[in-house]
């Protein structure tokens, strides 16, 4: 046997290539996968600790490029339970739709996404644009299309501008009635089907050896564990929504949850809308001061949420000073990113790799924060 | 899920053609571009008739994007830095915490979504409020109440309530260490205060020790530019507070009560420790210090950090002047003085008292026996007001008033005579000092009090600070704003009260004082004493005639160069009321400078 050395990445940078895995091949097999991380790697969780409580906000939403609203809500959460704050009533209301939101627009991109690997490309240009008007709304609501920087320890930064409901309502509408035709065009194409169904299994068993969580744990095991319902943070205990499950988990099937969810996710939306208080403060100080000197009191924590890939944690330490003293990132896509490349990449073939990281929840920047 | 589906249904893809499409049609971007949200992160915009250059937004800045840079042409103004705020949009991460904490309101971040250069240094700009396109772009991102990052609100002192009146007890209860810490925390260390103090005290620095709880080195901080920390964490005037950052849209940092608390909280060795830390050995020469008030003081407290043997000339039983004879005991107590004080006496100043320059010792003879003389001799005489009736035994004067009242407060003296009901002449603080103190002795005697008082200038044009107001109404005081004395009515040798007009205008269309009347209105200010503080003198005894004629100037200040060196005379130096006027902070700035320039006058005359 004739074994050749490839590349894949790291040569892209945003997509799955950033991350670099070794792949020793055997014609169209992949015979062996080292995963060579760190050319993302920037020392976020070093980077925190010289900056301020307030400055940090700044960096933490680049920890995860396209689902940065999930960094804010923790550290936020963090902060607050060190603090012992209460965060407003409407402000919990108001994270609840910017993470939502946040869901949206990384499964649209995901579902699209699954247009590159399998050379679809119809897919993602569908999957990005109508990702892009959910950007518009947090465009008018944050003041920023990517990096948002609204949810704040305490709160959220500003209070929703006038009308955003109504717009909201709009492209949520515009969103379930779109939904069916990408349906159509990607989970449920031929060329699709071909490539990703009974593809890129990921058994149980694989699901408690590694410690895998969020979409890939649900589909192999059929476990409801989603932090939203098992452990609720914001106002998720007052909305109505099902945890989407399935017990054989094979690349399609993760599709299709993702799928699922975003229903759910419009469904909790609208419940949202219905029931958040019209009106109040969105924001309290954790700390006296000006945000030069805002500190946390000295203690530590471990605030996780639901991330679209799985649970998503920091684990904040404070010594009560401006700075922290210690933050450390539970990136939701760590167990498989890392460990599960080298172990079940290897029997696929080069060009299923990419479908492997794509569809597994790899998110290359939080393995390598 | 295999489905077989219909042959033609690839035409369905047909219908798209027909549907509106979600992306935009734009000619040309940089033109006509997208018109961004309301709350769009764009380039910055920074009013700078606003900016007051105090460098928040750089020290917010969580990729070091804001440097603050000096711009030419700038005229400098009280309250304001001479920098500015320049953007490098190589490191900007637009997250817009610098509009967020902007302690003037000065900074906002405009709509636009595009810059684009072939040159490298357009992404470092200073901008001002026409942005980065220099097209005054529409106002993106802006500041709201719920996104502040400024605490501007100060925390609350305790205060004894009105029922204070009846005794000399101190009004300001001082700071818990946990308001401290909070109230520290609210300061941004910008150091505008430092700029605008007389003495140029470290203020920051001072503060971040509060905020650390490193007392040691808050009181080194302090000792560093002011050896009068508790007087002037009581009594100061603060200069500071009134440019500070953060009074520009809020309360501003209460910078006395900080310093107050480190002086109150230290303990005696960390107090000692920062205090004479910089105090060396008698190695250099022997000055004399004529006056014991905050400038003498200063100088000396100075001259012996930097190893002179100090002699300090007093012709009061006990040295400190006004801080000692002036201020009321409700305000300064003894306690501080005796503190401050006796920290000036352990760095190694030698106290002469019951001497007085001129009388008792002349100027010859401290110039024959010491290397240098600093003269920090005040304003020690009380300026009459030549009215009718003027000269009746009963009208007493603000300064050998308020020096009996602390006299009898320390057992060094009778009671002071006082009726039950007086009239006080005079609308800054020392007349509120006497209207107060007599408040509180007429309690003490009649149990009852009746003070007016007499004051030239309207509410609005008032000079003495707002709280003695507020804290004067509160104790009683009958306070008349603009109203003119005229005379004091005497009957059978006994006075009866005060003539007073309603004030039209106190200067003339020159700007001279020269105040008009309106004769309709006026009434009479029932007393049987009357007190005049309607301002001080300087007293030259120890000048000859030759000196007055060559160094006072038509103010009767006494003439000086920067350090205090007085022309002529380059032994001669001097501080305080006599070359600025009366205030405290000022007398600790111009002392510490003279022994400054002595010591430069030493180490190089030939």
């Amino acid at each position: 046997m004739k074994e050749v050395k490839l590349f894949l990445g790291p040569q892209h940078p945003g997509m799955h290539g950033n991350y670099s895995v070794h792949m020793y091949v055997d014609g169209d097999m992949i015979k062996k996968a080292r995963p060579t991380p760190g050319f993302l790697h920037r020392g976020f969780e070093k980077l925190m600790e010289r900056r301020f409580w307030m400055g940090n906000l700044a960096l933490i939403p680049r920890i995860c490029v396209v689902e940065p609203d999930i960094n804010e809500m923790v550290y936020a959460m963090g902060i607050e339970a060190l603090a012992d704050v209460d965060v407003p009533e409407r402000a919990h209301w108001i994270r609840m739709i910017i993470l939502e939101l946040g869901r949206l627009a990384i499964h649209m991109m995901s579902i699209g996404g699954i247009g590159g690997p399998t050379g679809m490309y119809t897919a993602t240009y569908w999957g990005i644009a109508q990702r892009d008007l959910i950007l518009d709304l947090f465009e008018k609501i944050t003041g920023a299309r990517i990096y948002h920087m609204y949810i704040v320890p305490g709160g959220v930064r500003k209070d929703l501008p006038e009308g955003i409901l109504e717009d909201l309502a709009k492209v949520l509408d515009q969103l379930e009635k779109n939904l069916p035709e990408y349906e159509e065009l990607i989970l449920r194409h031929p060329i699709i089907h071909t490539r990703i169904k009974d593809n890129i299994l990921l058994p149980a068993s694989v699901v408690w050896e590694l410690g895998v969580t969020g979409i890939g744990m649900r589909s192999a095991t059929g476990a409801k564990n989603d932090l939203r319902k098992v452990k609720p943070y914001a106002r998720y205990d007052q909305v109505e929504f099902d945890v989407p499950t399935a017990t054989y988990s094979d690349a399609l099937t993760r599709m299709n949850l993702k799928y699922q969810e975003m229903h759910q996710s419009i469904r909790i939306l609208r419940q949202v809308m219905e029931k958040m208080p019209p009106d109040g403060p969105v924001r309290t100080a954790f700390s006296p001061g000006s945000a030069l000197r805002y500190t946390v009191p000295a203690g530590m924590v471990y605030t996780a949420v639901e991330s679209s890939r799985g649970e998503y944690g920091y684990f904040i330490v404070s010594d009560g000073k401006e700075k922290p003293y210690r933050i450390a990132v539970r990136g939701a896509s760590y167990a498989q990113g890392l460990l599960g490349i080298e172990k079940y990449l290897p029997g696929y073939r080069i060009d299923d790799a990419s479908i492997w990281m794509d569809t597994m929840g790899v998110c290359s920047p939080e393995i390598d924060r | 899920m295999n489905r077989t589906k219909s042959m033609f249904s690839p035409i369905r893809a047909w219908e798209y053609l027909f549907r509106e499409p979600v992306t935009l049609h734009k000619k040309d971007v940089f033109v006509n571009p997208r018109e961004a949200s309301d709350r769009y992160r764009g380039f910055h915009q920074n009013d700078l008739s606003l900016c007051i250059g105090c460098g928040t937004c750089s020290e917010i800045c969580p990729t070091d994007a804001i440097s603050m840079v000096a711009v030419e042409g700038l005229i400098h103004e009280e309250g304001k830095k001479d920098e500015r705020p320049a953007f490098d949009y190589g490191r900007c991460s637009f997250c817009g915490l610098c509009v967020d904490i902007c302690t003037s309101d000065s900074l906002c971040m405009s709509k636009e979504y595009i810059h684009l250069s072939q040159d490298p240094d357009s992404f470092f700009y200073l901008p001002d409020a026409s942005g980065i396109h220099e097209k005054e772009a529409d106002k993106g991102y802006q500041r709201d109440e719920v996104s502040e990052l400024l605490d501007l609100v100060r925390q609350k002192m305790d205060q004894e309530d009105p029922s204070r009146k009846s005794s000399f007890v101190e009004i300001m209860k001082g700071y818990s260490k946990k308001e401290a810490l909070e109230e520290a925390a609210r300061c941004v260390a910008c150091g505008i205060c430092t700029d605008t103090c007389p003495a140029n005290m470290n203020i920051p620095e001072y503060i971040r020790a509060v905020f650390d709880d490193d007392m040691e080195e808050g009181m080194r901080q302090i000792y560093k530019t002011n050896p009068l920390a508790n007087v002037c964490g009581r009594i100061c005037t603060h200069k500071c507070e009134e440019v500070c950052a953060i009074s520009h849209r809020g309360e501003p940092v209460a910078i006395r009560w900080l310093k107050r608390y480190l002086v109150d909280h230290a303990s005696e060795e960390d107090y000692e420790a920062g205090a004479l830390s910089s105090v060396t050995a008698f190695v250099q020469g022997k000055v004399a210090v004529v006056g014991s008030g905050p400038s003498g003081l200063s100088c000396a407290y100075y001259l012996r950090t930097l190893g002179y043997e100090v002699s300090v000339y007093e012709s009061q039983a006990l040295p400190g002047g006004v801080i000692r004879y002036g201020g009321p005991e409700y305000r300064l107590p003894e306690a501080s003085v005796l503190k401050d004080i006796s920290m000036i006496e352990k760095a190694g100043v030698q106290f002469i008292c019951n001497t007085k320059v001129g009388v008792d010792i002349t100027l010859e003879t401290l110039h024959a026996e010491y290397d240098a003389v600093f003269l920090g001799t005040g304003f020690s005489l009380s300026r009459p007001l030549k009215i009718p009736g003027y000269e009746h035994p009963d009208v007493l004067y603000a300064i050998p008033f308020l020096a009996s009242v602390r006299d009898y407060l320390r057992d060094m003296g009778p009671i002071p005579v006082v009726d039950q009901k007086a009239v006080v002449i005079g609308g800054g603080n020392v007349a509120f000092d006497v209207a107060r103190s007599l408040v509180r002795l007429q309690e003490k005697l009649y149990g009852t009090s009746c003070v007016h008082m007499a004051i030239l200038e309207s509410r609005d044009q008032m000079l003495a600070d707002a709280e003695e107001l507020e804290e004067g109404l509160e104790e009683g005081l009958q306070v008349h704003f603009a109203y003119g004395p005229q005379s004091i009515s005497i009957v059978d040798d006994r006075i009866k009260g005060l003539h007073v007009t309603k004030v039209q205008s106190i200067f003339d269309a020159e700007g001279r004082f020269n105040p008009s009347y309106d004769q309709t209105d006026q009434k009479v200010l029932e007393g049987t004493q009357v007190y005049m503080a309607i301002g001080q003198m300087p007293e030259y005894a120890y000048l000859n005639d030759e000196m007055r004629d060559r160094v006072l100037t038509k103010r009767g200040l006494i003439a000086v160069t920067d350090g205090g060196q007085i022309e002529g005379y380059p032994w001669l130096f001097a501080g305080g009321d006599i070359v600025r006027g009366p205030d405290i902070i000022n007398g600790v700035a111009t002392g510490h400078q003279a022994a400054k320039a002595i010591d430069l006058w030493l180490q190089t005359k030939p």
